[in-house]
């Protein structure tokens, strides 16, 4: 009896593990988001490829161009352009930006691109410690130096 | 010389270290009572050791030493006494010094532990020891804080404006405290599969430090939690992000420890299980300290971090999981296995906690350390957000609070489900009750009923119980159970019933948010000690708000001091955003309500203290 019993718990053990996995995996089809840098939207773009297409999210990271940023009149609306020094990319954001924002600062913003290939960002994160980079950020512009030799 | 000093005390202590590594185990083993006392002997020596290191670093920190690269880096003359303290483990270096101070503490904790005996003491204080050797090895070769630069500069470049708040003086020790002590356990588990014996005796030993250590990991978490809602003016208080993921692995993994030891201890189950998670609960901290300290993967928060540390640390880690859970494959199946119980009873009931809070921590894991793979294997850069959390978890989340009421409901051995009629009844008329109010957000009838039904099915049984004089431990759990209770309606409410504007301000300008007019006064400027103050003057229903910018010169740095208030059953979270560089007097604002937001934190800090009370539970069986 005491065996077979165990023998119904790992089973009920496994079965919720397994359960579990599916759902998370599911979960993580639809609510990953993609990094990409300027230069790969871009080259994206030309293989017409559906992970930059219009309203699809995905995270765009670069620097913050130095002398682009605009702020419309009466409006929260601020546009700035990201570049990874090879390509540039505009991005509109309503909204206060962070307190770390500053032009020639690494950026990563996550939205999408709209219609006139804009990339609307819902949420921008930015850092500018000496000692701190994205990550992400560090490893496109060296990437996207690389391209440029 | 000072510095010098406490240099020293480090160097010397990776040699006590590695002694008591080495020798209490030999003693153990041979049964040499000499060679198992130098082991207790050096623990307290170790902690002596360390101590005067760590005291040296605050003190050449207090007295701004420039000469001491790792106080140029982080500290300036003009910088508060009490952020000068804290700042120490503002920094990398500084902070794992901090981490192998509370090692060295718990270990001094076990040296004076008069229940333990002495070969199993020995063995634990000698896993210790191979811990404490590679994390003072990892400091010294390449996380030094006490190296020098010359010639001395006569300023400092002070610490990041962020952490220069309370939230560092106290997050980050409990945390550690938390995750370190955890490592008592681990060493527990180790001991135990080298005697070969768990059993209910185990666990009564075991259960005060995975407790205390647990009380720690709560209270450094819900810290974390505040500092970030109040500090960074986002308006939130956990965004699933790595750093904060991997304080809570931990904390999962513990939660289920903590209930699986009650299980050993009681009923002689469970004891190859409960072994198992001592590890994992001290390989989670590990991981957490890996994650957090080799900037790996973005986070919201501020860490300076370097990655070439990142491979010690996860050469450390895979040293230590590896071989504590190898060890564990070779020796569990020799450790005799306990009683078993029937299909409704209590031990089922923490088992399934135990499966609840185990999947709980898989899914976190794997949302964490997934763009980790990704990348690895040049997949490309993705990063997890919050819906998968949401997805994942919350489909798990209301059987798990269903078995929460309903667990202390069951008796051991055999039980039946009868004792939840009348809980759930009450649950039932309360959300009757109240549907109205909670028909237009139809999630909200699913968080309100899970708390309230956590809350009403454990102060039900707790008011059955108060005649037959249950022990201290017992209303521990019902006060955490609670706190559990209240924390899920408070995150419901907040959640589904956040407010947030963000406008533009002029002077005179109002704004309305949940039935409250707020009004813009004005700015004015003044001085700080390092820094440079901007404050926003807002009047709501005849009090004053004043949040703030503040600008750090030496670092170029702005940061935002949101205000608080309390306003009927929520809170109203104010941020004062940009100026407007064209028109001066106007200001970026940024408004938040936040309904019942405070519960979250009354319930955290209930689960907490209910760990405390089950702490003082003078018997110490579970």
């Amino acid at each position: 009896m005491k065996k077979k019993q165990r023998l119904y718990f790992i089973l009920f053990i496994l079965a919720s593990l397994a359960a579990a996995v599916g759902l998370s995996l599911y979960a993580l089809q639809d609510n990953i988001s993609f990094f990409y840098s300027p230069v790969e939207v871009k080259a994206l773009q030309d293989k017409f490829s559906p992970a930059v297409a219009v309203g699809r999210r995905f995270r765009l990271g670069g620097l913050v161009k130095k002398g682009t940023l605009q702020k419309r009149r009466d409006t929260l609306v601020v546009s700035f352009v990201v570049t990874d020094e090879v390509n540039d990319m505009r991005v509109g954001y309503s909204g206060i930006l962070p307190d770390l924002f500053r032009e020639g600062q690494g950026v990563v913003a996550t939205g999408s691109l709209n219609e006139a290939g804009v990339f609307i960002a819902t949420d921008i994160l930015a850092k500018h410690d000496e000692k701190y980079m994205p990550p992400e950020v560090a490893k496109s512009l060296e990437k996207a130096a690389r391209r440029k030799k | 010389m000072i510095v010098n000093i406490g240099h020293s005390a480090l160097i010397l202590a990776l040699f006590v270290a590695l002694m008591q590594a080495v020798i209490p185990l030999a003693g153990a083993s041979r049964n040499r009572k000499k060679w198992m006392l130098l082991g207790r002997r050096s623990a307290a020596f170790l902690f002596m050791l360390v101590s005067i290191s760590f005291a040296a670093l605050i003190y050449a920190h207090a007295s701004d030493d420039f000469s001491v690269l790792n106080v140029v880096e982080n500290s300036h003359a003009l910088k508060p006494m009490i952020y000068k303290i804290s700042g120490v483990w503002g920094n990398h270096e500084g902070s794992m010094l901090l981490w192998v101070w509370m090692l060295s503490l718990w270990g001094f904790f076990v040296e004076r532990a008069k229940n333990l005996p002495l070969p199993l003491q020995a063995r634990v204080l000698a896993v210790q020891g191979m811990i404490g050797f590679g994390f003072i090895l990892f400091i010294l070769l390449t996380s030094n804080p006490f190296l020098r630069i010359s010639p001395a500069p006569l300023e400092g470049m002070d610490l990041n404006p962020v952490l220069q708040d309370l939230g560092l003086a106290i997050h980050p020790p409990l945390l550690y405290a938390g995750y370190v002590g955890f490592s008592i356990a681990f060493c527990f588990a180790v001991a135990a599969l080298i005697e070969k014996k768990v059993d209910a005796g185990w666990a009564a030993l075991i259960r005060p430090w995975v407790l205390a250590a647990w009380i720690a990991l709560t209270a450094g978490v819900a810290s974390g939690a505040v500092w970030a809602y109040y500090e960074l003016g986002w308006g939130g208080f956990w965004s699933w992000d790595p750093v904060e993921n991997a304080s809570l692995m931990p904390w999962l993994a513990g939660t289920a420890l903590l209930h699986s030891v009650v299980v050993l201890g009681k009923r002689s189950a469970l004891g190859n299980w409960t072994v198992f998670l001592s590890i994992l609960a001290f390989s989670f901290s590990l991981l957490g300290t890996f994650l957090v300290r080799s900037g790996i993967l973005t986070s919201v928060h501020a860490f300076a971090s370097d990655p070439a540390r990142g491979i010690f640390i996860l050469a450390l880690l895979t040293v230590a999981i590896g071989g504590a859970f190898l060890f564990y494959g070779w020796r569990a199946p020799q450790v005799p296995s306990g009683a078993g119980f029937s299909a409704v009873s209590r031990e089922t009931a923490l088992l399934l906690n135990n499966v609840f809070l185990f999947t709980f921590c898989m899914t976190v894991l794997m949302g964490t350390l997934y763009p980790l793979f990704l990348s690895a294997l040049d997949l490309g850069s993705v990063s997890v957000g919050p819906p998968y959390y949401r997805a994942a978890l919350l489909p798990l989340l209301a059987p798990f609070t269903l078995l929460m009421g309903a667990a202390p409901l069951v008796a051991w051995r055999k039980g039946t489900l009868k004792n939840l009629s009348i809980p759930l009844t009450l649950t039932g008329m309360l959300l009757v009750i109240f549907f109205p109010l909670l028909r237009e957000k139809p999630l909200s009838l699913l968080g309100f009923g899970m708390g309230g039904w956590v809350i009403l099915a454990t102060l039900h049984d707790a008011w059955k119980k108060t005649g037959n004089k249950a022990p201290r431990s017992y209303y521990g759990m019902v006060l955490a159970h609670a706190g559990f209770g209240l924390l899920m309606i408070g995150i419901t409410a907040t959640t589904l019933w956040g407010q947030e504007k963000i406008l533009w301000m002029r002077p005179g300008d109002r704004v309305e948010i949940a039935g409250r007019q707020l009004a813009f006064l004005g700015a004015h400027e003044r001085p700080g000690p390092n820094y440079e103050i901007k404050t926003g003057v807002f009047t709501v229903d005849g009090g004053t708000m004043t949040p703030e910018k503040r600008w750090y010169p030496v670092q170029e740095k702005m940061t935002s001091e949101v205000a608080l208030q309390l306003k009927g059953f929520g809170l109203l979270y104010l941020v004062l955003g940009d100026q407007d560089t064209d028109h001066p007097e106007r200001w970026a604002v940024r408004v938040y309500y936040h309904p019942l937001v405070l519960w979250i934190l009354l319930g955290a800090l209930m689960i907490a203290g209910g760990g405390l009370v089950s702490f003082t539970d003078k018997r110490r069986t579970p």
